[in-house]
């Protein structure tokens, strides 16, 4: 299981815009590299990453090799209602790490 | 002052090291950057405005540069940001990410870190609900290179 890191609020008010911050370990090697002995490093990139509330999509991302290691993404969405968010990242050689988090709406 | 007799033997060492670049380097960056921003929007007109990109005007180091994107929208159903895509001028390849928002969304504003290669410009541009697209350009300066180890770009 991948090591993945989360902030999402526990509670929010009903139609109250809620900022999620992620971040993935992840070595984001960009494939454009080249070890001490000339050979091209090849690519492992974490290429996609989706949050879907109660089951709908609300953010999806498409990550290429110019994010930084350890992709930090941080949006937002509207607490419309309790539920489970649900974050998962897929990336190059099978790579995938999935978080969830409840979140109670008043 | 240089005689001309060092600046030969100066030009002599230093060719090998030039000759390794693309003369072409600067042309094929702007294309492949061209390339990518049609292959977005569909060779429809990017204006400017609306968007509002915040990257440090100058990057000690470029393997992590905090990138936010915020745009102006009221996220409703009939009027929305559906993506925000972010380029650089100078990497290896131009795309950095792309992000699929929706009225959903509440608020329009995107944050990640990415990784700049060189000098030059990063570019955010944003897909609204009704077919337009806006942008938004920054210089920036950066020290100290990311994405290829020994600094050759």
């Amino acid at each position: 299981m991948a090591a993945v890191a989360v902030t999402i609020p526990k509670t929010a008010k009903r139609g109250e815009v809620i900022e999620i911050k992620t971040l993935a370990a992840h070595v984001m090697e960009n494939g454009f590299r080249r070890t001490q002995t000339g050979e091209l490093i090849p690519r492992d990139i974490i290429t996609q990453f989706v949050c879907t509330y109660n089951g709908v999509e609300v953010f999806r991302a498409e990550l290429y090799p110019a994010m930084a290691a350890n992709p930090l993404i941080a949006f937002t969405t509207v607490a419309t209602e309790s539920g489970t968010l649900e974050l998962k990242w897929t990336g190059d050689n099978g790579y995938t790490a999935t978080h969830s988090a409840s979140i109670t709406v008043s | 002052m240089t005689s001309r007799r060092q600046f030969l033997l100066l030009s002599l060492v230093a060719t090998p090291a030039i000759a390794q670049l693309d003369p072409n380097i600067a042309a094929k960056r702007k294309a492949s950057l061209e390339a990518a921003i049609r292959k977005v929007t569909g060779g429809k007109p990017v204006r400017p405005g609306k968007v509002t990109l915040d990257v440090p005007p100058l990057v000690d180091n470029g393997n992590t540069v905090p990138v936010t994107v915020s745009v102006e929208s009221p996220m409703t159903a009939a009027n929305h940001v559906q993506a925000i895509h972010l380029f650089t001028e100078k990497n290896p390849q131009p795309f950095v990410f792309t992000a699929h928002l929706g009225p959903r969304a509440g608020r329009a504003k995107i944050s990640a870190r990415c990784r700049i290669a060189d000098t030059g410009n990063v570019i955010a541009i944003a897909q609204m609900s009704d077919g337009t697209f806006w942008s938004d350009t920054i210089s920036v300066v950066v020290t100290l290179s990311a994405c290829l180890e020994d600094g050759l770009i």
